[in-house]
């Protein structure tokens, strides 16, 4: 009775959730197959002509370019640059939050809006009122300092780039440390104070072993993020000078609406895909490690 | 030949004063067990002593020295955690070395005196696993190697058998006595069960909301309490206190009968039995008076009165424990 009774509410149950599972799986396949197809077809939108079945010519193009192997490298070089920035000032920024005698809660919202603030905003907001040679407020301070004035993204606009996404990220981070911080049992700190830790052996040994795991965790979403970082180089560098900032998301953007190369974009964006796989997977191994330890 | 003096310590948390006055001298050598109802001021005072609270009032003298402001790694005391405090991130091995390492030690020397605190707490099997990888008796017991590998002044232990199972807690209890004993340290043992505080204790300290109630050998407070508080706390099951004319006749406001001392006689107070509890060994009997106090006497088994018996109890005189209206025992 029951046996039977269970049966018919799973297949009921299973019923139930085909049109979710149609939908999301078209919703999944459907860009994924088209993205398959284009890049097999050789599809310029300023040809007149149809698009012709061009093979793996697309991705072959594609590995024999430079440029390609130019924005890899810039890709991951980002990525690197802006997790080590954001969360290496999320760590500091949650240590000292942490001991804030007093104003800790406006201290926190203080900490969290740039996370609120949209993404070409903040980086325009870094161009033209922080970073500018001639009106920004580094400018100002350097020429306080009597320091000549750094053009940032002249001269180092990957860094500049990095330090625009790292702020938008340090929210993030920072939170997640000083939640992490207030975790860490107390009598723990006050068993290592008797053992004779001061505030170096205590960081060393208790706090930042402890933060390990919060840290695997923000730095795998924030690489999700990161590795398909558009906005920011789109508004403040263009993917210039030269190349200088151009990642596989501003590549593949060029292809496709600059160069309308349609074939070239979507192999781009498959070997993206790829490349966000490996490095998905060496994330969530050293993560893995760190989370079972 | 007191190790540890205690000069009219006093801790507030703002109005309350959760540790009030306290004056104590901790004998060498031997292990004081504070005992008390929940929310009395014991941890406070061990964390007093350990250095993690600085008192309000008052001095602390170790070894002679005035160490009321010292920081705590400098007092050399060890102090076991209720929650043990273990760090989750280090080996067993490590847990326990990790004060000589931080003292700068040498890393052969550290090795050795972690194997032997190992071996003396049948440790040695699990020296490189986590604390995650313990039962929670192997926790308890890294928690203990961990404050007997420094070697020091004394140790303050807080409740630390409080999280294990009762037949383990019985176990505990005598190990921790028996290497207390071995290594000759002065030792103070905060607990609220006065069974623990009876068999470990060299000497008990009473408290109720931050005052000593009464301090000594457990057979004294035992024996003689010195108030009703102390003769209501100490002893299992409780004492019977009875007031009014049954007092009187004694010529006191209050007393009390431990279960052991009443008797079934043909002269006494009449009662009707409601509950008789069967130990195996022992059995307590629950009576009712007349009146409607209730008593409690023990029995040898066999020897029970029947559920619903009447019968007429009376106490052994000499046991008989009286006190004044203000609750201090009378002479
Ligand atoms: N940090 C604190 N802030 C405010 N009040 C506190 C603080 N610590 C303890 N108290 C208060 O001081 C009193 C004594 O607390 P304490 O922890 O010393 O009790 P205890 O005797 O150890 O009790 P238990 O047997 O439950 O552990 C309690 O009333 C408690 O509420
Ligand atoms: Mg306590």
């Amino acid at each position: 009775m029951t046996v039977r009774a269970s049966r018919h509410a799973r297949r009921l149950g299973r019923l139930l959730v085909t049109p979710s599972v149609v939908a999301l799986l078209a919703w999944m396949i459907v860009p994924l197959a088209m993205t398959l197809w284009f890049a097999a077809l050789d599809y310029r939108l300023l040809d007149a002509g149809p698009a012709r079945f061009a093979g793996l010519a697309n991705f072959a193009a594609l590995l024999a370019d430079p440029g390609f192997y130019a924005a890899v490298i810039t890709t991951l070089y980002l990525l690197a640059l802006a997790l080590a920035l954001s969360v290496g000032g999320g760590l500091v920024l949650a240590l000292l939050l942490d001991v804030a005698a007093f104003g800790r809660g406006a201290l926190r919202v203080l900490v969290i809006s740039p996370f609120f603030v949209m993404p070409t905003v903040a980086a325009l907001v870094w161009k033209n009122l922080m970073m500018s040679p001639v009106s920004g407020v580094l400018a100002w301070i350097a020429q306080g300092l009597g320091l000549p004035a750094f053009d940032w993204f002249a001269h180092a606009p990957l860094v500049a780039v990095a330090i625009i996404v790292a702020w938008q990220w340090l929210p993030f981070a920072a939170l997640i440390f000083l939640t992490a911080l207030q975790s860490l049992d107390s009598e723990q700190r006050e068993a290592a104070q008797l053992d004779g830790a001061g505030p170096i052996a205590m960081l060393r040994y208790l706090t930042l072993p402890h933060l390990a795991r919060p840290a695997a965790v923000i730095v795998m979403i924030e690489t999700l993020f990161l590795l398909s970082l558009f906005a920011e180089i789109f508004v403040t560098t263009g993917g210039g000078p030269g190349n200088a900032t151009t990642n596989l998301a501003f590549l593949i953007y060029q292809q496709a609406l600059q160069s309308y190369d349609v074939g070239g974009a979507s192999a781009a964006g498959l070997v993206a895909v790829v490349l966000a796989n490996i490095v998905a997977f060496f994330m969530v191994r050293l993560i893995g490690r760190s989370l079972t330890a | 030949m007191s190790q540890i003096e205690l000069h009219g310590i006093t801790k507030r948390f703002g109005d309350h004063r959760a540790v009030d006055r306290i004056d104590l001298a901790i004998a060498r050598g031997g292990m004081t067990v504070f005992v008390g109802p929940s929310g009395c001021g014991k941890t406070t005072l061990l964390r007093l002593i350990a250095g993690l609270e600085d008192p309000d009032e008052g001095r602390l003298l170790i070894d002679d020295e005035d160490m009321t402001g010292t920081a705590p790694a400098q007092r050399g005391l060890a102090m076991v955690f209720q929650s043990y405090a273990l760090y989750p991130h280090m080996t067993v091995r490590a847990n326990i070395g990790f004060a000589l390492k931080l003292a700068g030690m040498a890393r052969p020397e550290i090795d050795a005196r972690v194997e032997r605190v190992a071996a003396m707490l049948h440790l040695t099997p699990y020296l490189d696993r986590r604390p995650a990888a313990l039962s929670g008796g192997q926790r308890q017991r890294v928690a203990i190697g961990r404050a007997v590998v420094r070697e020091p002044r004394a140790f303050l232990f807080d409740e630390p058998l409080s999280n294990l199972d009762a037949a383990l807690r019985g176990r505990m209890r005598v190990e921790l006595r028996r290497l207390q004993q071995e290594l000759g340290t002065t030792a103070i043992y905060v607990t609220h069960d006065q069974a623990e505080a009876m068999t470990m204790a060299d000497r008990i300290v009473v408290f109720r909301d931050g005052r000593i109630e009464q301090a000594g050998r457990p057979l004294e407070l035992y024996h003689r309490p010195a108030n009703r508080f102390v003769a209501g706390f100490i002893g299992s099951p409780a004492m019977n206190f009875l007031a009014g004319p049954r007092a009187a006749t004694f010529g006191a406001a209050e007393i009390a009968i431990r279960p052991e001392d009443l008797t079934v006689a043909a002269e006494g107070w009449s009662g009707t039995v409601t509950v008789v509890e069967h130990l195996g060994a022992e059995s307590y009997v629950h009576l009712v008076l007349e009146d409607g106090a209730p008593l409690v006497l023990r029995s040898r088994p066999g020897e029970e009165p029947a559920n619903g018996a009447k019968l007429r109890v009376a106490p052994v005189a000499a046991k008989v424990h009286r006190f004044g209206s203000d609750g201090l025992a009378l002479g």
